[in-house]
């Protein structure tokens, strides 16, 4: 066998030889990694789970019916978007998402995923130890907060709206945005006040 | 589906990483073009599709799976693809690469394409069918015991175990038959809840987990 070469100059390779044959565009690929590098973030989930603090209609509808009320605020179009499912973490119920066969991550809302979520030990242990992972990850639950994992094993994506922290009475939604992180909306981690 | 990428429930990986909030989407620059070039692999380059882009990282050795991450397999299963369509000829992009580090190795010749005879319907996995669901809402159901072979997504750890549907979720295209392309045969998918007991025993902490089944993965309980 002989010596593995790294993935990085493998990557090389394959432009090359793609580049050669016209099969693709090195100044096509550089625009849509850019897309993905700037425009395509957690940013866009902050916006929708800001306005459903806000805006209760807007909130009863997201969990109703998510793809189309997401597109009310945000882009939420392109790939592992087709149909996204929005559900509410509450003191009572807690939901953290995973996709245990790849790394199915709802994209238009959340980017493109983290590497703790890409992880190995991540995708093995959430399904079988949840309390335990979320704890390792700083986020220790109750033991009366019921837990339910999500399981991304088809093109359904799954967004967490995360409860809205106490203190936040008097902030716009603007600043409410801020406050939004993906780990929350993944379901590793609580919004904090700021 | 049991393979390398069916990790749900598997031991010995340690702790997790803790999350980083400033972490961006790629850690490396070669990480970006192989993004891309997957990206673009997977569909108009090789002719092929996301399930069987998801089938070709299934397909990977152990070592192609993990030992360069997430976009290490990424490049790995476009290989896998080009080299099936014959886009590509085994062995291409490591000659290649040796050559760049100045080696004095023969490139094979480009084989001629072969892209799989296969057209999408539609955009996207999401199809409409007219017949109904045939579970419904709070019906107790269970997984088939063996896992359907080749590109089938129903993971092991819920194999056999009976769950209730939680959602009736749209039509899909089924990846059993898309990844081989042999037909869309969209199934409608349903959001079914397991309990933790019921996956791993009485011992286990007490939770319950949802997973996305195609109808026929699914048998009245």
């Amino acid at each position: 066998m002989t010596e593995r070469i790294p993935a990085s100059l493998r990557t090389e390779a394959l432009e090359q030889l793609l580049t050669e044959r016209g099969l693709v565009d090195p100044a096509v690929m550089d625009t849509f990694i850019a897309n993905y590098e700037t425009n395509v973030g957690p940013l866009n989930g902050a916006r929708v789970v800001a306005r459903a603090w806000v805006d209760p209609e807007y909130r009863a509808r997201l969990l109703a019916d998510a793809t189309p009320a997401i597109k009310e605020v945000a882009w939420g179009g392109g790939a592992n978007g087709e149909h996204i499912v929005v559900v509410e973490n509450t003191p009572e119920v807690h939901n953290v998402v995973v996709c245990t066969l790849c790394s199915c991550y709802p994209w238009p809302v959340l980017g493109l995923p983290p590497s703790w979520y890409k992880d190995p030990a991540y995708r093995a242990r959430v399904v079988r130890e949840p309390r335990t992972v979320l704890a390792e990850m700083g986020l220790e639950l109750g033991e009366d907060v019921e837990i339910v994992v999500r399981d991304s094993s088809s093109e359904v994506r799954w967004l967490v709206l995360p409860e809205r922290p106490a203190g936040t009475e008097g902030l716009s939604e603007e600043e409410l945005t801020a406050l939004v992180t993906r780990d929350a909306m993944v379901g590793v981690a609580k919004v904090s006040a700021p | 589906m049991t393979n390398i990428a069916d990790m749900s429930g598997t031991s010995g990986w340690g702790p997790v990483s803790p999350p980083d909030p400033d972490e961006r989407p790629f850690a490396e620059p070669w990480e970006r073009r192989a993004f891309a070039m997957t990206a673009f692999t997977m569909g108009r380059i090789s002719g092929q599709n996301l399930d069987a882009f998801r089938y070709a990282l299934a397909r990977l050795d152990r070592s192609a799976y993990l030992d360069d991450g997430y976009y290490g397999r990424w490049l790995n299963a476009a290989e896998l693809m080009l080299i099936e369509s014959a886009i590509l000829a085994p062995g291409a992009v490591d000659a290649r690469a040796r050559r760049n580090a100045g080696e004095d190795v023969v490139e094979p010749p480009a084989p001629e394409p072969a892209r799989p005879d296969y057209a999408a319907t539609a955009p996207g996995s999401l199809r409409r069918i007219d017949t109904p669901p045939a579970f419904v809402e709070g019906e107790r159901v269970r997984a088939l015991a063996v896992p359907p072979p080749g590109a089938g997504k129903l993971p092991g750890y819920v194999a056999g175990h009976p769950g209730v549907v939680d959602l009736v979720q749209p039509a899909h295209v089924l990846p059993d038959t898309h990844a081989v392309f042999r037909g869309e045969n969209p199934q409608y998918v349903y959001t079914v809840r397991f309990a933790s007991r019921e996956l791993w025993g009485a011992a286990s902490e007490e939770f319950s987990v949802t997973v996305e089944l195609f109808e026929s993965y699914l048998e009245k309980a």
